[in-house]
């Protein structure tokens, strides 16, 4: 910590850097850091032949399969409606578009076991919606998808939106004027602008659906090689009294967490360096 | 992940200008209603049904049955204290918030890109590791589970248990809303402040907190709706005792695999009301910074 | 000196901080102690102090115990003048067996299956290992068994086991893996097979693989499989709890659902168990085992009955003999004990495994 304070840039008058980073550092470990090395301490305790022989259970491979498959699914979906809807919310009126936009927010402010409660009587067969369908949406990974649809809506629609309302109306009136159709001034001048916000949203829905439990447990049907989430193995193995399984389990989505969010720091970070060249 | 939740806020600030362009800068009239066709229908599948069907099974029963559900004694300690979770936990993140946005965004330190990404991180761990966690710490085979049990302090499945877990959960959300409003701002305010001879705690009530007031709130309201609404992290190290260590989301869950599915509902509804009222504020609380 | 200022405060305030939460712990926990002392009634003081017992269960036995636990205040406060109050918490039979093994201070564990007290024995010597000699009939007051749950007018004729092996059967039963009913129902069709086969282990493991083949939903618990059958109607048969099927019944529609009672099943023994550590830590002993004494009693094998368990007691089982059908019953001691049929059918690698492979 002190390395850190000696290479300190700048000396600037304002007080309180010691303090507000120390309090920072101290909470963080002990509300963050401490818990989560827990994951790595108890996994220790296994051989790393039993470890790599845990991680790459057919079962748990299975669920890395459905669980990162569904998330990205969800994830597509998302990238195709939030950007409509985004799109729609900033640059057309209509009657209720005020209490639309402020509903994006819902699934945010739902706590996850009701989403996944209501979701699942809707599209179960006897359901809202399910009924209309011939094949089953609610205990497949359909309904699955659903669930996680449902949890990364807002941030798609809640990353393109301001991107999108801060566009110069010049570059798009420029394309016009050299010839572009409305077409192509989308597909080669305002979506190249928007990609780095869609995946921003994308990576951001991606990595929330990747940990969810509580919505997908209630529509998942649970089981066995194809509608078992990571997260429910967890659970599992802890409902057998294995903890070094769990925990171990519980390392591989930490790491993939680890590596999503360097991912969505990388992406911020390349277009912030573009921002910044322009 | 600098745009995790604060983009909210420039989004719906900048709603409001929707003037009149040329045309060659406007889609054709059917493409516009194909997509904000296409917009309420799949808002509607995912959003609008869920949130009917909620309300529609909670008065299936008729409004007696549902204000029995709701203030029925298990109810009423569930949302006690699902409130006391969220009064502990909100101010607790509330402060960090503030110290570490104070931190990073006032000075220029090495690895700051890293503090920043460690702040990022529980908002990517399942919750169900995030209830794990803690049981493998203060749980009767945890590391301090011998020294908790020899002096009788309970953490796991009592109330400190589901706060840390609730800590965890919503540990970013305040921060993460104030690190890019503060960078925005830079830091030559407060160092007028400094210089005129005002104190640093002074410079920060009388200079900065202004400045993020309306951030701030927003990022307690996002804070308190995911601490009210945490269902897996609480599931883990709460221990389901009936009204005692129930928060309303496992209430719910409870009500529900006891075939009360109506009351079930009702609770929900309840929920979904706290968090229609929290969109509403934070609708109210752009429209002031908008207009501030 | 400017340097060590800036490490000090820091250190100071890890200091506070530490001593903020140490604070806030003790205040909390001394809140609850508080609390629970308050909780019960105090009208009558009589000499003992109100005391307050946490039954840690599994998920079919809400009702049971709602009613128990109020029978057995009254029938307490009356023997000794002392106020008790109840604390409930349900949940899969493993999941409350871990809380348990976690730090959840149980002062008596009724679960479903024996395997998961004797985990709780086993891994924190919470109690002693032979804790299943302590009450009569291997300390289930009550028994149970599986039976199925088919749609009014059985519409696909379920009549038998070999029925759910039927290719236009579909079949709802919960996780073996997390729920302690599912691990009976297993077992009962596993019985049912052996039989059948006369032992033959191939076509035994054919059987079963057949019958998973139909199951369409794995819920984690008894109670998500039949919110499944029942409210989302999945399914053509639900093998459940002989209990929980007529509190479907009763509480969901007798119109909707009836019952068929195999020609074989599983005698499942649910078993009740004091906490020794626990007791004896909060002083709660006595009370607590006398709670468990009086389910045998015949107001408690009474109100077991009228939950639809099988009550141990002859005379009250004669009298309610219309609503449990007599059976072929094998018993968990045909698998070897619950050590053994956790280790050759549900642990990592056992014969549920193989039928997912």
């Amino acid at each position: 910590m002190e390395l850190t304070w000696k290479k300190r840039k700048k000396n600037t008058i304002i007080p309180g850097f010691s303090l507000t980073l120390g309090y920072t550092m101290i909470y963080l470990s002990l509300i963050v850091l401490l818990p989560l090395s827990m994951v790595f301490f108890n996994t220790i305790s296994m051989s790393w032949n039993e470890f790599y022989e845990t991680i790459t259970h057919p079962r748990a491979v299975a669920s890395y399969k459905l669980t990162f498959g569904a998330a990205f699914a969800a994830g597509l979906i998302n990238v195709v409606f939030g950007t409509i809807i985004a799109w729609v919310l900033i640059r057309y009126e209509f009657p209720g578009k005020k209490i639309i936009d402020g509903l994006v927010d819902l699934p945010f402010a739902l706590p996850t076991a009701v989403a996944g409660i209501a979701l699942t009587s809707l599209y179960a067969p006897n359901g809202w919606i399910g009924q209309f369908f011939d094949f089953k949406i609610s205990f497949t990974p359909l309904g699955i998808i659903i669930a996680l649809t449902f949890i990364g809506l807002p941030f798609i629609v809640r990353t393109v939106q301001p991107v999108l309302q801060n566009l110069s109306s010049e570059v798009e009136e420029a394309s016009a004027s050299l010839g572009a159709n409305r077409f192509q001034t989308f597909t080669k001048v305002i979506f190249p602008e928007l990609l780095p916000a869609i995946l921003t949203g994308f990576s951001l829905a991606f990595a929330r659906a990747l940990g969810e439990y509580g919505s997908v447990v209630f529509i998942a049907g649970n089981m066995p090689m194809k509608t078992e989430i990571t997260p429910l193995i967890i659970m599992t193995k802890l409902e057998q009294y294995d903890y070094a399984g769990a925990t171990a389990i519980a390392t591989v989505m930490l790491v993939a967490s680890f590596v999503l969010l360097f991912v969505i720091n990388m992406i911020q970070w390349v277009t912030n360096r573009k921002f910044n060249q322009q | 992940m600098a745009k995790l939740i604060d983009i909210n806020q420039e989004a719906s600030a900048s709603i409001s200008t929707t003037s009149t362009k040329p045309y060659v800068l406007q889609e054709a009239a059917w493409i516009k209603w194909t997509l904000i066709t296409i917009s309420l229908l799949f808002l509607t599948l995912f959003l609008f049904l869920p949130l009917v069907s909620i309300f529609a099974t909670a008065l299936s029963q008729g409004w007696n049955t549902y204000v029995a559900s709701i203030t029925e004694p298990d109810a009423l300690s569930a949302i006690k204290l699902t409130l006391i979770v969220a009064l502990i936990v909100v101010p607790l993140n509330a402060i960090f918030g503030i110290a570490a946005a104070w931190a990073i965004t006032k000075f220029s330190f090495k690895g700051k890109n890293f503090l920043i990404t460690l702040i990022d991180l529980p908002f990517a761990i399942s919750p169900v590791i995030a209830g794990l966690v803690f049981i493998l710490l203060f749980g009767a085979q945890g590391l301090f589970g011998n020294w908790l049990f020899e002096h009788d302090i309970k953490i796991v499945f009592a109330l400190p248990g589901m706060v840390l877990a609730t800590l965890f959960v919503t540990f970013p959300f305040v921060a993460r809303e104030l690190i890019p409003l503060m960078q925005m701002q830079g830091i030559t305010e407060e160092e007028a402040s400094i210089s005129l001879g005002a104190s640093g705690l002074k410079t920060f009530f009388r200079v900065t907190l202004p400045n993020i007031k309306w951030g701030l709130l927003y990022g307690l309201i996002l804070c308190n709706a995911r601490a009210m609404g945490e269902f897996g992290a609480v599931s883990v190290v709460s221990g389901h005792i009936r009204g005692m260590t129930n928060t309303m989301p496992l209430h719910i869950e409870i009500l529900y695999n006891e075939y009360q599915f109506t009351a079930a509902f009702a609770v929900a509804s309840l929920m979904s009301i706290l968090g229609i009222i929290t969109i509403i504020i934070k609708n109210i609380i752009e429209w002031k910074a908008k207009n501030v | 000196m400017g340097k060590i200022k800036k490490l000090l405060l820091p250190l100071l305030f890890l200091v506070a901080v530490l001593l903020v939460g140490c604070g806030e712990d003790t205040e909390k926990a001394a809140e609850q102690t508080g609390e629970s002392k308050e909780t019960p009634t105090n009208e009558t003081t009589a000499a003992k102090e109100p005391v307050e017992i946490l039954n840690v269960s599994y998920d079919p036995t809400r009702e049971l115990y709602t009613e128990f636990n109020e029978a057995f205040a009254a029938h307490w406060k009356e023997e000794t003048g002392q106020d008790v109050t109840f604390q409930q918490s349900h949940g899969g039979s493993g999941k409350q067996g871990r809380a348990v093994i976690d730090g959840l201070e149980a002062d008596v564990v009724t679960l479903a299956l024996a395997y998961d007290i004797d985990e709780i024995a086993q891994t924190r010597q919470l109690l002693n290992e032979d804790w299943q000699t302590e009450f009569e009939h291997n300390s289930s007051p009550y028994t149970s068994t599986m039976v199925f749950l088919v749609r009014k007018g059985n519409p696909k004729n379920i009549k038998d086991w070999e029925d759910l092996v039927r290719d236009d059967v579909s079949v709802i039963t919960p996780n073996p893996k997390t729920s302690g009913g599912a691990r009976w129902n297993y077992l009962a069709a596993w019985g049912y097979a052996a039989k059948k086969f006369n032992g033959d282990e191939e076509k035994i493991k054919q059987f079963m693989k057949d019958l998973f083949v139909n199951v369409e939903v794995l819920d984690s618990g008894a109670r998500g499989s039949t919110t499944t059958f029942v409210e989302r109607g999945i399914g053509d048969v639900l093998i459940a709890w002989e209990n929980e099927a007529y509190l479907s019944l009763n509480e969901l529609g007798k119109d909707e659902f009836e019952i068929v009672t195999p020609s074989l099943s599983i005698l499942a023994e649910p078993p009740v168990a004091v906490v020794d550590k626990i007791v004896d830590k909060k002083g709660t002993r006595e009370v607590a085992q006398s709670y468990l004494e009086y389910l045998y009693s015949d107001e408690g094998q009474e109100i077991a009955a009228k939950n639809y368990y099988r009550p141990r007691n002859e005379e009250i089982l004669e009298k309610y003999k219309d609503q449990f059908q007599t059976l072929d019953l094998i018993t968990i001691d045909d698998f070897g004990g619950w050590q053994e049929a956790q280790k050759t059918h549900f642990a990592d690698g056992g014969t549920f495994d193989e039928i997912y492979q």
